[in-house]
């Protein structure tokens, strides 16, 4: 409790306000609607979003009753093109918001989104200020097409900028950012999070600058450096580590891009052991761009090999013991910060 | 027809802008083949009365996302020469700045004036949320967008297509017919000969128009861009016309029937016009023949004002991925 409200800087006082608990998925809507109340440049599309029936997940439920259907555009289903048109949009100085309904539908949105949005400041000067909100992850047996974590195909990206909100109060602050940022930004927000995770979120404009990490949980032993999802299993597992007299630092990255290497420095200087966990499969993933980081960066600090929990490098597996298999989770965590510490 | 409303500087105007943008192309062919230029390039012969054509239909607020063959367009929007000579060159006084290559990216704001990306046809769903952002903030303003025949087979020209027709964007698409997509004919790509029928599924006006007349493309635009104004939503144009010379300057186009090039050549859209003006008595050969001069001079200061351009520093070259 202590850690938490040290590093996201609230008091206890305030954390107490039970009427300010809420999921992360209502710190969305509610980042949402106090931008879209704000700033009349900014508009919500996407598919199924406006009417009564909200969005796929309700995100924007209410919203075209309270905005009107030109703040409220529902698409059709055509990724490419409505990703493009808020290209359009944003450069004309309109901060469109993209609901991608999952974000394993991303991809037929590529060549808008890489080709186009992330290129164009660089070669003439057009600013793009959109936000995609991307619903990733998986482990609620949703299978190979409703459960990915594609931010690393991004991340790789010059021009975007990439975000993974692990706790209700970081997926308002994050969200209120991406959308005042003046380039294109991915923000990826956790399906398993949605409702399963409450917390304390901030009142009015609270904002949570991007590019910076957060310790969410401090420890001198080594430094399980992870974002989104992985938070939560990651500071269970740390938990139970602390039990066995193990303590570890937990490093949200919260931004993948840019990466906050100064915290990722720190953390690693301070352990001299560096676990990476993410959803997404290991291979070429955020934890290997970090992992060389610290090989470059830090490697007189290391007291350990770093190590990576990831995915399996296969498509995400629907039936139970296949997903189970495939995840990483608190105890697989655990058990290789554990031989980690020990190294 | 409203070109029959166009006044002689009008027409003169006109002519200008298609001498200038011929003149340009000449200019910048013969620098290629001297070793002078900087990676590839782009004719823009047989264009002209397109790009030209087209563009003069917009008003000054309003916003155009050009393809590779629209030289004309970016010119008369205010893109002066000596700054596209310089982009053509990798020049630190380029629109990009060295950025990007040949024609592409040479976007400009406050001329109203999106660049393009390589990725076909990117520039339709951009020019789309243009065509939005109008409307969103209630402008009485019309984005316009230019593609090719072989751009018009994508998925991506159906799903702007059917959403600019849905949500009644002001927004005019020409469809520059030139017959080929690199060397694969339309035969090849298209069973409906005629693209503009496209629109039809659609339920917006599919316009098919003589892509060298430019009195004939500047009318059919004009009326496209008025309807779009008024709240009459999406028109699709196409113009039909010929790739005079190879996709770009590497191809020699060996694979085009030169009787097909022949006959093209009698229907060049430059000539064309100047019978046009002469016959009607619109000016004399001594004015066409000035104007000629005048567009001599001022490719040939954008090619010595390019050429003595300093590169771009290397030192710069992670800037502006970024916008602040
Ligand atoms: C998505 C995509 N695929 C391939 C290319 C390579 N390419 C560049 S232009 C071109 C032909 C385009 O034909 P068309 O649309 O008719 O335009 P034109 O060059 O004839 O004016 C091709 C295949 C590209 N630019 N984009
Ligand atoms: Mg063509």
């Amino acid at each position: 409790m202590t850690d938490t409200a040290q590093t996201f800087g609230f008091s206890e006082a305030v954390q107490q306000d039970e009427s300010r608990v809420m999921t992360y998925i209502a710190a969305i809507s509610e980042a949402l609607r106090y931008e879209m109340r704000r700033d009349p440049d900014v508009l919500i599309l996407g598919e199924d979003v406006g009417g009564e029936f909200g969005g796929a997940f309700k995100v924007t439920k209410g919203f075209e009753e309270e905005f009107g259907p030109r703040r409220v555009m529902n698409t059709p289903l055509a990724e490419l093109g409505f990703t493009g048109m808020a290209t359009g949009m944003a450069l004309m100085g309109l901060r469109p918001v993209i609901e991608m309904q999952f974000a394993d539908f991303i991809s037929t949105a590529f060549d808008s989104i890489v080709q186009f949005a992330a290129t164009t400041h660089y070669r003439w000067g057009g600013a793009v200020p959109w936000v995609i909100r991307a619903p990733c992850d998986g482990g609620i047996r949703s299978g190979p097409f409703h459960s990915q974590n594609p931010e690393a195909w991004f991340v790789h990206t010059p021009g975007l900028k990439v975000v993974a909100p692990g706790t209700p109060a970081d997926a308002k602050g994050l969200l209120l950012a991406a959308i005042r940022d003046n380039n294109p930004v991915i923000y990826f927000e956790s399906k398993p999070l949605y409702r399963s995770l409450k917390g304390y979120v901030p009142p009015d404009d609270y904002v949570v600058p991007l590019g910076r990490a957060n310790v969410a949980r401090a420890g001198d032993e080594l430094s399980i450096i992870t974002y989104g999802t992985q938070l939560q299993e990651s500071l269970k597992a740390a938990e139970r580590l602390a039990a066995e007299g193990i303590h570890a630092e937990v490093l949200d990255l919260r931004t993948l891009k840019p990466l906050d290497t100064e915290a990722i420095l720190t953390t690693v200087r301070k352990t001299g052991k560096a676990l990476i966990v993410h959803s997404a499969n290991r291979m070429a993933g955020v934890g290997a761009e970090v992992a060389a980081f610290i090989a470059e960066h830090a490697f007189e600090w290391l007291d350990g090999p770093v190590q990576r929990l990831g995915g399996l490098d296969t498509p995400i597996p629907f039936s139970p013991p296949l997903e189970d298999a495939y995840r990483p989770n608190a105890d697989k965590i655990y058990r290789l910060a554990r031989d980690l510490a020990q190294y | 027809m409203s070109a029959q409303e166009l006044s002689r500087d009008q027409h003169l105007e006109i002519y200008y802008w298609m001498r200038l943008t011929r003149t340009f192309d000449d200019r910048m062919l013969a620098l290629w083949k001297q070793g002078r230029g900087v990676g590839g390039t782009f004719s823009q012969r047989g264009h002209e009365a397109i790009s030209v054509g087209a563009g003069y239909a917009l008003g000054p607020k309003d916003v155009v996302a050009p393809m590779h063959r629209d030289l004309g367009c970016y010119l008369l929007r205010g893109l002066s020469p000596r700054r596209a000579f310089a982009s053509l060159l990798g020049r630190a006084t380029g629109v990009t700045a060295g950025r990007d290559a040949n024609l592409h990216g040479m976007g400009d704001l406050s001329l109203g004036l999106i660049g393009f990306i390589s990725h076909l046809p990117q520039s339709l769903p951009v020019t789309l949320g243009v065509a939005m952002s109008f409307l969103y903030r209630d402008e009485p303003r019309v984005a316009m967008t230019f593609t090719g025949d072989g751009a018009s087979s994508a998925g991506l020209f159906h799903e702007v297509l059917n959403m600019a027709s849905l949500y009644n964007a002001p927004m005019v698409i020409i469809v520059e017919n030139n017959q080929y997509a690199y060397s694969t004919p339309l035969s090849q790509q298209m069973k409906v000969p005629d693209i503009a029928r496209r629109a039809d599924g659609y339920g917006i006006p599919g316009i098919i128009v003589d892509g060298n007349d430019v009195e004939a493309v500047y009318a059919v635009t004009k009326e496209a861009v008025e309807r779009a104004r008024s709240g009459g939503g999406p028109t699709l144009i196409e113009a039909k016309t010929m790739r005079m010379l190879g996709h770009a300057i590497h191809d020699g186009a060996e694979y085009v029937p030169r009787e097909l090039l022949a006959e093209w050549e009698k229907r060049d859209p430059i000539r064309l016009y100047e019978e046009r003006l002469l016959s009607a008595e619109i000016c004399d050969q001594a004015e066409l023949d000035e104007i000629g001069r005048r567009c001599e001079v001022e490719i040939e200061d954008a090619i010595a004002y390019a050429e003595a351009s300093p590169w771009p520093d290397p030192a710069t070259v992670l800037e502006g991925v970024y916008a602040p």
